[in-house]
């Protein structure tokens, strides 16, 4: 059953083509991506269960025994990252023909959206170091595509940053790849792992680590590389922004995880002790600039950046109890600021700006949407019993139990922040009186509510239901603190 | 000659980095190029310049070039030069989107 590890990539990939074919006759391409994606979805979730059932599946592509050729490891964090992406996915594709024109699903929106999930699945799958880098490109050469889909002033103005400092960073990543393979002589995940602990991590291997942590970061966006973020994101359609903000930040966050908990672990005072530091920074200047501005958007692209600080946090305390919150927390992130960006979409293209100042009392209107951001502010800045809090929690705890006891109240007072900034929208926006000069379609609001409601019923499951999922995050993180078993199910026998 | 490899792997990076730099477009897609360039010749050095037969499959060969940097240095250059080609055309339009090339001017501000 190893082929299993293949499908979450092969599916959007043909998805894409396939629909690439037909870009001209619209409702039936809306109905196909539609049909695709909830395929799509199903086959994730069965590959998860496969693998919460029967423990990790490797596929060697092509037959080439493990260290020689490209290995998809479907271990149990990368597939649970799968499925979310797919369920977020899911809620993109049916809010998508009510939020763009015809004109941009014409030019092959659905195509570069099952790029983009391929680039982001292959990503969290890959076993191999170069393939990651690959598989990066996929995800960007997607997202180049979606966030200049329309070519508006504003949009060419912020995709060229964006794409300058993508590009750079991934410059930067080949060289430090080069570097790595220079010294350890392979790019096989496992076998690198294998080989530092032979080494005993020296000097050197410390720096190239460092080196990568600073392209992820670029990639997550934390302190200091976090300035190209906030304004690309806001300039696309609220689709676009949606999942950008959702899954590209969270293959960085990932590689990080995947390249700290298994290969460079064994001289942690320098990297970890890094981290904490970094993400301290991350979560005060993100919860700034939150602070900052009066543009919806704009307020919800800058919170991306605190809660990336929380997953990376998580990374560097480094025991499992804080891992776990990192997991816990990043799957209810992903989830959370998909249904935000929809949610602030849904109120830009209903009200048509994104600007606070110009908007009140919506609520009268809009009764669904306004309580669906309070519940969304709650998960985000972690109040119980919402999913944020029990990754945050987590983080907390694993916190305290390290001695760490700074970085944490760093941390709950930067929640108590991000919760200020939410609820900005809410009082301003949709609190008071009515205004009368605001007309609503409300068939079209009511299309663009579904998906947001979807994804916030999914977070407050999360929330609600932890008993349930504590087990299979407690798994994941058993797995990352001992790195053996990913170097074992790669290494067979 | 990995030592001038090397060094001229050196000094693509200091020139693509010049060129990336600067304000107008054109030179910072030119920046980018050889920044690549200079990343691509930086895989080839780090495995290993000459180290015998080239790597055929034959019996009895122990010493041949290493194939993995090559196939990742091939990989590589595929990526960059797509990159390279969308760049171009991004930056075409968005100069004539507008009305210029200088990047001081495509800062954008607060009231969009």
């Amino acid at each position: 059953m190893s082929n299993l590890a293949v499908l979450p990539i092969i599916i959007p990939l043909v998805s894409g083509i396939l629909l690439a074919f037909f870009h001209t006759k619209t409702p039936f391409v809306r109905h196909a991506a539609k049909l695709l994606s909830v395929m799509s979805t199903g086959v994730a979730a069965y590959v998860f269960y496969y693998v919460l059932q029967n423990g990790t599946v490797t596929l060697e592509t092509g037959g080439w025994e493990a260290p020689y050729g490209i290995v998809l490891v479907a271990d149990l964090l990368a597939v649970t990252l799968v499925l979310t992406t797919n369920v977020i996915g899911l809620a993109c594709v049916f809010y998508a023909p009510y939020s763009l024109t015809e004109q941009k699903e014409r030019y092959y929106f659905y195509t570069f959206f099952f790029l983009l999930i391929t680039g982001v699945s292959g990503a969290f799958l890959t076993g191999d170091l170069f393939n990651l880098f690959v598989f990066f490109e996929v995800l960007l050469m997607a997202s180049y595509a979606l966030i200049t889909l329309g070519g508006e002033k504003v949009q060419l103005r912020e995709s060229i940053k964006y794409v300058l400092v993508n590009l750079f960073s991934s410059i930067v990543f080949v060289t430090t790849v080069a570097f790595l393979y220079s010294v350890l002589g392979t790019v096989n995940m496992a076998q690198m792992a294998e080989r530092v602990q032979e080494v005993e991590q020296q000097g050197i291997l410390t720096t190239i680590g460092i080196l990568l942590f600073f392209v992820f970061a670029t990639k997550a966006a934390l302190f200091p590389l976090y300035y190209w973020l906030p304004k690309p994101y806001t300039v696309p359609n609220p689709v676009v922004s949606a999942m950008f903000a959702a899954l590209l930040t969270k293959v960085g966050v990932y590689s990080i995880i995947r390249m700290f908990t298994l290969v460079f672990i064994h001289d942690t005072t320098v990297t970890h002790e890094l981290f904490i530091w970094i993400a301290g920074f991350t979560l005060v200047f993100g919860a700034i600039g939150a602070l900052s501005t009066n543009n919806i958007k704009l307020i919800i692209a800058y919170n991306i950046i605190p809660a990336v600080g929380f997953m990376v946090m998580g990374i560097g305390i480094y025991n499992k109890t804080a891992l776990s919150g990192s997991v816990y927390y990043m799957i209810s992130d992903m989830i959370i600021k998909a249904a935000l960006f929809l949610l602030a979409g849904a109120v830009a293209h209903i009200v048509g700006t994104s600007d606070l100042r110009k908007m009140k009392g919506l609520i009268h209107q809009l009764p669904l949407l306004g309580w669906l951001l309070f519940i969304s502010a709650f998960v985000l800045a972690g109040v119980p019993p919402f999913s944020g809090f029990i990754g945050k929690l987590m983080i907390m705890q694993g916190g305290f139990a390290d001695g760490e006891v700074a970085i944490v109240i760093i941390g709950l007072l930067s929640s108590l922040l991000i919760l200020y900034s939410i609820m900005k929208i809410f009082v301003r926006g949709f609190w008071g009186e009515k205004d009368e000069n605001i007309t609503i379609d409300r068939k079209t609001a009511n299309a663009l509510t579904w998906p947001v409601a979807f994804l916030v019923f999914f977070t407050v499951l999360l929330g609600i239901g932890a008993e349930m999922f504590y087990p299979v995050v407690d798994e994941i993180s058993n797995q990352l603190m001992n790195p053996e078993i990913y170097i074992d199910s790669v290494f067979k026998e | 000659m990995e030592i001038i490899m090397s060094v001229v792997a050196g000094i693509l990076f200091a020139a693509g980095i010049y060129n990336l730099l600067q304000k107008q477009l054109l030179r910072i897609v030119i920046g980018t190029v050889i920044l690549s360039n200079g990343a691509h010749l930086f895989i080839l050095t780090m495995g290993k310049l000459k180290r015998g037969a080239p790597p055929v499959l034959e019996y009895g060969i122990s010493d041949y070039a290493d194939p993995l940097p090559q196939a990742l240095i091939l990989t590589s250059i595929v990526i960059s030069f797509g990159l390279t080609s969308l760049l171009l055309v991004l930056s075409y339009r968005a100069a004539q989107e507008n009305n210029t090339d200088n990047m001081e001017k495509l800062r954008g501000n607060h009231d969009e």
